[in-house]
């Protein structure tokens, strides 16, 4: 019990940042506009829980211009992406446990 | 209790963002460079055989025979064209599935569908568009009208897998238009961008996702 208890990720303990890492999870990248359409949430709240996830290592930002308009886009890394599935089997345990 | 339900939800949500936002990554690029091998052997049989050594010149050649006389040679490049298609896309099903079988991934997903039928509409349009064209006797559009239709296919089909392919397809629409200014090339232009742009296509995105 103590073992599943400790691979829930304390990171991911939002809606949006789980909702973050699954788009990035099966995308190679994504633009922040669109990550916020499929998320339906507002700029500031995306944009808080993307800096958490980039600071802790989750997930890594591109910058680049399209024409002369700013696109950042974001994709998660490597360490993201194992972390990310340790939590979800963890979530997964978690409910055959109860 | 309450964390139980929780956790649920949470699941839930994740495997429906990822469905929704997902692309269809299991295309291989094995399957580029075999379609590309299998046309360009198909496009060496019509020139060497059906089309005797490239010493039929079929534009001028079936525009001055009857159409009994031409049936023959029509139906053989015909079976030869379709034999190409049914064995790239064997080929391409084949390295897909076995990619995302390695990858642990779903071959049939909402995404696939989708990929699927933006890709089929185009190429099913184009297919019969050639077919009329040949009975029309505008054989000298046929191949621009293959290039030209399978490059809109691609294109549409780009945002359902990986970016890449829409890049080829811009280039087999390019390559199509091209083709359709220098009548007589065809088989040149067939096998640049059925063969030459598969196969590299196929190399560099297998070298990219795969190697």
């Amino acid at each position: 019990m103590k073992d599943l208890i400790s691979n829930i990720n304390k990171v991911f303990e939002s809606r949006v940042r789980l909702g973050i890492m699954s788009v990035l999870m099966v995308n190679e990248s994504y633009d922040f506009n669109s990550l916020k359409e499929t998320l339906d949430v507002t700029d500031g709240n995306l944009a808080s829980h993307l800096k958490a996830l980039e600071e802790k290592g989750m997930i890594k930002v591109n910058k680049q211009f399209i024409g002369r308009k700013p696109n950042t886009s974001y994709s998660a890394t490597e360490t993201g992406i194992a972390e990310f599935r340790q939590h979800l089997k963890a979530l997964e345990n978690l409910i055959k446990e109860q | 209790m309450k964390n139980d339900t929780k956790s649920i939800d949470d699941i839930k949500a994740i495997r429906k963002i990822m469905e929704e936002s997902s692309r269809f990554l299991s295309l291989s690029g094995l399957s580029g460079v075999f379609a590309g091998i299998t046309a360009i052997a198909g496009a060496l049989v019509a020139y060497f055989f059906i089309l005797d050594n490239g010493s039929i010149h079929y534009n001028e050649y079936l525009r001055n025979l009857s159409a009994e006389e031409t049936f023959s040679l029509r139906w053989q490049l015909i079976a030869d064209a379709a034999l190409v298609l049914v064995l790239s896309v064997l080929f391409s099903f084949h390295f897909s599935i076995k990619k995302a079988k390695r990858d642990g991934k779903n071959f049939w997903t909402p995404i696939s569908k989708r990929l699927l039928i933006s890709l089929l509409i185009p190429l099913v349009t184009g297919g019969v568009f050639v077919f009329i064209l040949l009975l029309q006797n505008h054989i000298q559009l046929i191949v621009p009208g293959f290039l030209i239709f399978y490059g809109l296919a691609l294109v549409n089909a780009g945002k359902f897998t990986f970016g890449e392919i829409f890049y080829l397809g811009i280039l087999e629409i390019i390559t199509g238009l091209a083709s359709a200014f220098v009548p007589g090339w065809g088989i040149i232009f067939w096998i640049f961008g059925f063969g030459v742009l598969h196969i590299i296509y196929g190399l560099a995105m297998y070298r990219k996702y795969e190697a």
